[in-house]
């Protein structure tokens, strides 16, 4: 079989946040094979989110070698090789769900009919027909993910970036995304990267799930996800689940997750991007 | 702190500059347009300031003690004003918030009520609490709070209406009087917009005694000063302009008290922007 | 319609109630005629010679739709460039700030100086500085008043400067612009008239309050600064269309909820 190159490849990757001298991450050694839906666990302020905001080039290792699709993470960002999802869908006010899907294709200057070919297929393909003229604060939750998925899919990258997009979604809707988000994986074949909080979430729509521990962030371990694929509601109840949910909270908790953290997550999170913003 | 300080110095220095360098240009090149530039229209900063420390008039008193004496007496109105203004708008704001109709059927003339030039409307006021046995000053309050209660009104609205749907809920379930709900949540919640609110004011209280005192012809102050001065434009020019900055200083000082209070007041998250 | 109704009910009752007040109240307290004279009055004054005091209003408010244009434009220039030369703009805002808080009116008796009392152009030039500090400040806080993964998203797709403003930071700007272009029409008017009370040409509508209040002609004094009171509110009803013309995406003008 022919090695397909890494969609992402870190090695020895360290962060230190320079407001308040904080060591984020410590010595990160991870690969992520195409096709895979890697899932990144751990404590509030392990940097799993700083973590991907490097992988994205959003915010620049202190040490250590980031490879994107056989390029410098910035090349990979100037490439537009990703597609990012936020916890919160950033979606613009003044647009409509549709011009929200289309905005990078506006920027990468596809024409007016390819655009609106392609935010047709991606309104079906994440199931919002009927909506796409409707304004961001007249849908719900969980649809303006779905727009927020949409458009970072919206280009066909090869690697998607998932910041715990359904964190702020109840347990339902979000079962019901993890379900479309696996449908939507097969169909665009695209690599995911997906930072989580929740064991089950990870377990559920991973290949592998990789357990952070509490700052500095390392790699405490990593849980091969062996369950049968295309999985479903049945997933849920296999004996071989809880298992496995069982071993990743095993290894959460022999790294330290009960201890306490001084910087809280949302602060971490904003210093990252202020960091990454900084001229 | 220390490197604010330095920016702050090196601002002035380059707005000095920038005017000397206009006003030696404009001499040498003999500018008229936009306007003429002379000793005049435009004189030396430096004589301004100098200006300052000269007799206002022969064997009189220094400038700068008299246009001190008449920012204290400006400031008085002007703080007078303020308060009135703000306690007008904020109990104004609390009626309003109680009741939707009364809302909708005042506000557009409250809005309404600032597009009344209010210099037009000073001498009226002047004639008639004078005629009630009211010092001219506090006339000059008056107009004052006019131009203070608005803005107040406006955010003290919004501020008392940006209480989350939540808290309100968890008041009524300690069946929490009306007053109460006002008192320990509306108006706590309101605090940063009001605050905002009076910085605004703050400016226009002093703009508006300023305003006030000229159709009302009260001298001790600095719009009696700013009327003379202009009326002897010709013959010290640098005097008016002296008694801009002293002006200035008073607004930016009634500011800054603003600010300071808001430090002391209003404990908040900071707001994060990119 | 009812909605309509239910909206605009109360503010016509209160006007109606107003008037009613005025004519009542005026007459029935006898209150100094001189001072408050009956609506009526007023209105017939101002009907018997309409001419002068529409020609006085719209001559001043061409003065303060000039600074009005003059100061907001410059306002919305000076805001974009701070906004996309950061340090600059962090360093110069506390002024604008300061420059803010100062009376800026006492500034007129000085533009006459430069540009002649009798010129338009003076005025212009209060009503313009006036202006132009709240429209900048407003707008450059819209500029900057972007989230932090707003700007990242844009980061993700490579975006330049330019496009970050155009596509992200421009649209955000717009109700923030617009509350203070609306600040901005009130103040432009005020400009103008306070401009005229330090001198001005015999056609403006400040000159003619000033000079009808000197000789006690408080029917016409009135009539004119009603005359100012509509014109100010029209224009700042202008503004306030235009904003819901180029903000139809707005949940507060489509009647959803704000925030």
């Amino acid at each position: 079989m022919n090695e397909r190159a890494d969609v992402v490849s870190l090695q020895k990757v360290s962060k230190r946040f320079e407001r308040g001298n904080v060591l984020a991450l410590s010595e990160i050694d991870l690969s992520v094979r195409p096709g895979e839906f890697v899932s990144l666990i751990g404590p509030s302020g392990c940097g799993k989110s700083t973590l991907l905001r490097i992988v994205g080039d959003l915010v620049a290792p202190s040490s250590g070698l980031v490879v994107v699709n056989g390029k410098s993470a910035e090349q990979a960002r100037i490439d537009r090789d990703y597609g990012i999802v936020f916890q919160d869908a950033v979606l613009y006010d003044w647009r409509t769900a549709a011009k929200n899907i289309a905005l990078p294709l506006e920027m990468l200057g596809w024409d007016r009919g390819r655009r609106a070919e392609r935010v047709r297929e991606l309104v079906e393909l994440v199931e919002l027909g009927g909506f796409e003229q409707h304004y961001p604060w007249q849908l719900s939750g969980g649809m303006q993910q779905r727009v927020s998925i949409a458009r970072a899919l919206s280009f066909d990258p090869a690697l998607l970036l998932m910041d715990e997009p359904f964190g702020a979604l109840d347990e339902m809707t979000r079962e019901r995304l993890n379900m479309e988000l696996l449908r939507i994986w097969e169909a665009s074949g695209s690599t995911v990267v997906f930072v989580t909080h929740s064991i089950a979430e990870a377990v559920f729509l991973s290949t592998r799930v990789v357990v952070m521990s509490p700052r500095p962030g390392r790699i405490t371990g990593i849980v091969e996800i062996d369950l049968a694929q295309p999985r479903n509601a049945d997933t849920r109840e296999e004996p071989h689940f809880f298992e496995l949910v069982t071993q990743v909270r095993d290894m959460l908790r022999a790294a330290g997750a009960d201890s306490a953290d001084p910087i809280s997550e949302e602060e971490e999170e904003l210093i990252a991007a202020e960091e990454g913003l900084t001229p | 702190m220390l490197r604010r300080a330095g920016v702050f110095l090196a601002v002035l220095v380059c707005l000095w500059a920038a005017w000397e360098a206009y006003k030696a240009f404009g001499e040498a090149v003999g500018l008229t347009w936009p306007f003429e530039v002379n000793d005049r229209t435009f004189p030396h900063i430096h004589d301004m300031f100098g200006q300052l420390f000269e007799p206002s008039r022969r064997n009189g008193p220094l400038l700068i003690s008299v246009l001190f004496d008449a920012a204290l007496f400006t400031a008085k109105e002007a703080a007078v004003g303020f308060v009135l203004g703000a306690t007008v708008g904020f109990l104004l704001a609390i009626a309003l918030v109680h009741s939707e109709i009364l809302l909708r059927g005042f506000m557009p003339y409250i809005v309404a009520s600032q597009t009344v030039p209010i210099l037009a409307i000073a001498p009226m006021v002047v004639v008639w609490l004078g005629g009630r046995g009211l010092p001219g000053w506090f006339s000059v309050s008056v107009i004052a709070a006019y131009l203070t209660f608005f803005p107040v009104t406006i955010n003290a609205l919004r501020g008392l209406h940006s209480v989350d749907p939540r808290a309100l809920e968890l008041m009524s379930s300690y069946a929490a009087s009306r007053w109460t709900t006002l008192w320990k949540l509306r108006v706590p919640a309101s605090l940063p917009y009001l605050f905002a609110a009076f910085k605004i004011s703050a400016t226009a209280s002093v703009v508006g005694a300023i305003i006030g005192e000229l159709p009302a012809s009260i001298q001790d102050g600095l719009g009696g000063a700013i009327l003379n001065f202009n009326q002897y434009y010709l013959s010290s020019p640098p005097s008016l302009w002296a008694t801009n900055i002293i002006a200035a200083l008073l607004g930016i000082s009634f500011f800054l008290i603003v600010v300071l209070a808001e430090r002391l007041v209003v404990k908040r998250a900071p707001e994060r922007f990119a | 319609m009812s909605a309509r109704l239910r909206t605009w009910g109360p503010a016509i009752a209160v006007f109606i109630l107003g008037i009613a007040a005025w004519e009542g109240l005026v007459r029935g307290l006898g209150v100094e005629r001189f001072l408050l004279p009956p609506l009526s009055d007023i209105g017939r004054t101002f009907w018997d010679d309409r001419e002068t005091f529409v020609d006085a209003g719209i001559f001043t408010f061409k003065e303060a739709l000039g600074g009005f244009l003059l100061g907001s434009g410059a306002a919305i220039v000076c805001a974009l460039v701070l906004a996309r030369w950061r340090p600059l703009g962090n360093a110069l805002m506390p002024y604008a700030i300061a420059a803010n808080a100062v009376p800026i009116i006492a500034f007129a008796p000085i533009t006459n100086n430069w540009f002649g009392i009798l010129s338009p152009f003076s005025k212009i030039a209060i009503a313009a500085v006036i202006c132009f500090f709240p429209v900048m400040v407003n707008t450059l806080r819209g500029l900057t008043s972007v989230r932090p993964e707003s700007i990242e998203l844009m980061h993700s797709y490579a975006a330049g400067q330019r496009e970050i403003f155009r596509r992200v930071r421009i649209p955000n700007s717009l109700p923030y612009m617009f509350a203070g272009l609306k600040v901005a029409t009130v103040l432009a008017m005020i400009g103008a008239i306070v401009g005229d009370y330090f001198g001005g040409s015999q056609d403006a509508l400040g000159i003619l309050i000033r000079r009808s209040a000197g000789i006690f002609a408080f029917e016409e004094a009135w009539a004119a600064i009603l005359v100012a009171s509509v014109l100010g509110i029209l224009f700042y009803a202008a503004v306030a269309l235009a904003e819901r013309l180029t903000m139809s995406w707005h949940p507060s003008i489509r009647g959803g909820r704000t925030e």
